[in-house]
């Protein structure tokens, strides 16, 4: 039960992008299309689930003994970054066309900061293993969520008339910032 | 010699100039934005936030000058990292030890600078091209126009949505009476912070606009 709580509280409640701000960078630079989005959404799923596993169990079992626990931050960003690199080689051996569509993005993976943030809220709140995976895999499907979300909006929208100064940056924005009011609405459910 | 120390001053200008107005990281390059929307809840915390992200800056734009050209390439990016998430470090200790209400105002967000694209994005943009001083300007100035756009959003919300001036949570250097206008809560709360990041940007797009149609016309008068 306390699992589902915190699977829901991390990916509707407190939404990371709508009302934590992690994942910012790609949630407004890739939001242009739902397919991009969709493959972003399901690279990050993949990585901060994985991520949240190794790091609390580096935490816990390397970092705590050793009396090392200031060197979190330093030590997760590699373990991150190590990941990303493997599963970009992972993907360009076994499924060529989903690494191609991806591109980029891989890689901007490690500097999307609800990777980190999300490693680094597991060893704050001193969840165990499963919970640090659950709390990833919530968090990650929520950023999936919105970004998905967002991108839906942008392409329906694109076409529309909008004041001069508030095209491009702007605009988008103010979607985000209704989108976030709306997912105020999930703070009943809990 | 002297001509020398003049140009590497006037290059430092430039590059503190361009940080700071016309390639201000959060309003004109929109990177770091993280930080920018979730820590200017008050302007005090915007300060904050942005004076330690300076340092990062200055610092690691300064190391990775001197390093450019032991880095290999290849791994140029985890050896970046791994400076920038060192340099954070240290920042953190600093302000658990000297300004111990900010940092646990500030929170998590003060390991994710490590993560903030600005700082990774100057390495790889300038301080990994260019010799040690123009790098540790251009980090200097990119920090100070962070820390002004950040500064600019925390009083804004904080005035919409508190009703105080420069408060650190106990004293404000004014509070505006109930009376007068009652604070709209969602300004501090996540909404608000999109929301007044827009305008501003909106703002900046149109007074750029219009000065472009100005100087148009003046030379379009001028060849008439």
């Amino acid at each position: 039960m306390k699992l589902l709580v915190i699977a829901v509280s991390a990916a509707l409640v407190n939404n990371v992008v709508l009302s934590r701000f992690l994942g910012l960078c790609p949630f407004l630079g890739v939001s242009k299309s739902t397919k991009t989005a969709a493959g972003m959404g399901a690279a990050v799923i993949a990585v901060v689930t994985v991520s949240s596993a190794i790091c609390s169990l580096l935490y816990d079992f390397l970092l705590v003994p050793l009396d090392l626990v200031y060197l979190n931050t330093i030590v997760f960003i590699l373990i991150i970054a190590a990941l990303v690199q493997f599963v970009e080689m992972v993907l360009k051996k076994k499924s060529h066309a989903l690494y191609e569509s991806l591109g980029v993005y891989l890689p901007l993976i490690t500097t999307n900061c609800c990777v980190l943030g999300t490693a680094l809220t597991n060893v704050q709140d001193s969840y165990g293993l499963a919970e640090s995976v659950v709390n990833g895999l919530g968090t990650s499907v929520g950023f999936a969520i919105a970004i998905i979300l967002m991108a839906g909006i942008r392409e329906k929208t694109q076409n529309n008339d909008v004041p001069e100064s508030f095209k491009g940056m702007p605009i988008v924005l103010l979607t985000a910032g209704l989108m976030s009011i709306a997912f105020f609405g999930f703070a009943g459910i809990m | 010699m002297a001509d020398r120390n003049n140009h590497l001053a006037s290059r430092g200008g430039e590059r503190l100039y361009n940080g700071i107005i016309k390639e201000n990281p959060t309003l004109v390059l929109i990177l770091g934005m993280c930080p920018t929307l979730a820590v200017t809840t008050s302007a005090i915390n915007g300060i904050g936030m942005g004076l330690s992200t300076t340092v990062v800056l200055l610092l690691s734009n300064t190391l990775i000058s001197m390093l450019r050209k032991f880095i290999p390439d290849r791994v140029r990016m985890p050896a970046y990292i791994v400076i920038v998430a060192s340099l954070v470090t240290v920042v953190q200790f600093l302000l658990e030890a000297y300004v111990p209400a900010l940092y646990e105002a500030l929170g998590i967000y003060i390991p994710l600078i490590v993560v903030n694209c600005i700082i990774l994005g100057r390495a790889e943009a300038y301080a990994s091209k260019n010799p040690v001083f123009p790098s540790a300007m251009d980090g200097l100035g990119m920090g100070l126009g962070f820390t002004c756009s950040l500064t600019i959003l925390g009083m804004i919300r904080e005035l919409l949505g508190g009703g105080t001036f420069l408060s650190n949570g106990a004293t404000a250097v004014f509070t505006i009476p109930q009376s007068v206008y009652t604070p709209a809560n969602i300004f501090i709360l996540a909404p608000g912070a999109f929301i007044v990041l827009a305008f501003i940007i909106a703002i900046r797009n149109r007074v750029i606009r219009r000065n472009q149609e100005k100087r148009s016309r003046e030379n379009r008068k001028e060849s008439v």
